[in-house]
């Protein structure tokens, strides 16, 4: 197991900020839900604690008593260090089905303008690749997919629209996603996924958790329909995969 | 039932907060004022997360359609019970066709109503507070209906709290953000010597002040943040997350606010002065 020199920070009187070295790496991400495991499992009154881990830090925080820093820095730096070798946890590769029509990808024409390459190209890319979520936030359900092709690398809209459906995939800067709910937004649309990624009324809203993956792939009108009806009445069955290292 | 005649400017049910679904993405959310809320609760010996009003500006005007018992702290609306005015931070009987309204807004911005047991709206990823895309509701409607339990009998054992007298403070606790030594030292003796106005952009996810510290091109991934973090944005603009805001974010974090200062911010409104005291850990 690495280990990484980690940085252990008040963060208000309720929470903790462990940041890990400052860049994008899936070994940091990995090293971060790892420990988060130990400290679910080892840590006396793990239960009292919400983590959330984000690219390279994890905050915690405890929804009951303000935290006296002093004394948790030590138990929480213990904690890491003295990890049983347990291995990453479960985590999963997530296909998720987009159509890439233009009724859907809004912005697929001008984004292939700017790219200057075919609608054809941009699919392509966009589906070749594996993407590691690397945190959920902005939105309940709104993934931080890393690992975006260079060739797909488009600066965000210069005017955010006031309103982007639920299901929108997509591009900016560095990062492409899916917007869980229909909201204001600034990304370039270049499709539409048809899974609900985020449901209130299940007990885990969010199948998808910080450290799984995701591959996109192209599917046409008629499939996507079919996929819409199936999440309505909640018969999808999604294609996952166990990631084995 | 409670059944609202007219919804106020804009009135929700909150408890202390949904826990345990941040990591998904879903803000705490929860009364603003937390500490009016739990004096709410007290009175009426109701359990700690018993789900509350909050009333936003202007009250609500609504009629007991069960008999019941009530509260109401934070921000002075002016209650009044079949037109009589009546006192805040006292137990009330109200009687089925009682009508319950609210008038002028004398100080802060919040009021809290409780009845006795809380209020029985849904129960969505183990709260009842009121947010969009999570509960059906986002804010009270017009002719909606609100579950409550039926009281003929209580006899409270504390009648009557002195409210602490928070609504004319104007400091904020604040301590180190994550992000804190980005400040060069112009910034920091701005942010430590002056006042800063409520920006017309305030509500339960932010509240935004109108003046600006000087712009900052610091670069860092996103973390999470927490209700009463403050964030500077490139242009030098000061947001300060709430109740609803989001779980994570990109732009520095400077400073956090003490748990009792979220409180006292969320009785401010636009126009009214706050300011920044440093405390240390």
């Amino acid at each position: 197991m690495s280990s990484h020199p980690i940085l252990v920070r008040p963060f208000g009187e309720h929470a903790i900020l462990i940041e890990w070295p400052n860049k994008v790496s899936e070994d940091i991400l990995y090293d971060i839900l790892d420990f988060a495991e130990s400290f679910k499992l080892d840590f006396k009154d793990s239960k009292n604690w919400e983590l959330v881990p984000a690219y390279n830090s994890v905050t915690l925080i405890n929804r009951r008593t303000k935290i006296d820093f002093s004394k948790i820095k030590y138990q929480l730096l213990e904690c890491y260090e003295s990890r049983k070798a347990s291995g990453p946890p479960l985590r999963y590769l997530w296909k998720l089905p987009v159509c890439y029509d233009l009724e859907f990808g809004v912005d697929l024409e001008e984004v292939a303008t700017n790219l200057n390459c075919s609608i054809k190209e941009i699919i392509e890319a966009h589906t070749h690749n594996i993407y590691t979520v690397y945190g959920i936030g902005f939105l309940p359900g709104f993934m931080y997919l890393g690992g975006l092709p260079k060739d797909l690398e488009t600066p965000r809209k210069s005017v955010p629209r006031l309103k982007v459906h639920k299901g929108s995939v997509g591009l900016a800067g560095k990062q492409t996603g899916i917007y869980p709910q229909d909201s204001p937004g600034g990304w370039n649309i270049i499709g539409n996924c048809p899974v609900t990624l985020f449901n209130a009324n299940l007990e885990n809203p969010c199948f998808i958790s910080v450290g799984d993956q995701i591959q996109f792939y192209a599917i046409n009108r008629s499939e996507y329909d079919l996929h819409k009806i199936e999440a309505e009445v909640g018969i999808y069955n999604l294609d996952k995969i166990k990631i084995d290292d | 039932m409670i059944k609202v005649i007219h919804p106020g400017f804009f009135t929700t049910i909150q408890d202390m907060g949904r826990f345990g679904y941040r990591d998904k993405g879903v803000p705490v959310c929860g009364c603003m004022d937390n500490y009016s809320a739990s004096m709410a609760n007290s009175l009426l010996e109701n359990a700690e997360m018993d789900a509350v009003m909050e009333i936003t500006m202007t009250g609500p005007k609504l009629e007991f359609q069960t008999t019941s018992f009530f509260s109401i702290t934070g921000a002075e609306m002016s209650p009044a019970l079949n037109g009589v005015p009546i006192n805040s931070y006292e137990v009330h009987k109200a009687n089925e066709g009682d009508i319950l309204s609210f008038g002028k807004l004398l100080n802060g911005f919040r009021s809290y109503l409780a009845v006795k047991g809380g209020f029985l709206t849904e129960t969505k990823l183990m709260s009842r507070s009121f947010y969009k895309t999570i509960t059906d509701q986002n804010c009270l409607k017009e002719r909606m209906e609100i579950p409550i339990k039926e009281y003929s009998e209580y006899s409270p054992k504390i009648a009557h709290i002195k409210p602490e007298a928070t609504q004319k403070e104007l400091e904020l606790n604040v301590y180190k953000g994550p992000e804190y030594n980005i400040l060069t030292d112009d910034q920091l003796k701005l942010l430590f010597t002056n006042k800063f106005t409520i920006a017309k952009e305030n509500n339960r996810m932010a509240y935004q002040l109108e003046e600006l510290i000087g712009v900052q091109s610091h670069k860092m991934l996103t973390s999470a943040t927490l209700p009463g973090t403050v964030q500077l944005t490139p242009a030098g603009k000061l947001i300060i997350l709430m109740r609803d805001g989001q779980t994570t974010g990109g732009y520095p974090r400077i400073l956090q606010l003490a748990t009792k200062s979220i409180a006292m911010l969320s009785q401010k409104k636009f126009g009214d002065e706050v300011s920044f005291h440093f405390l240390s850990h």
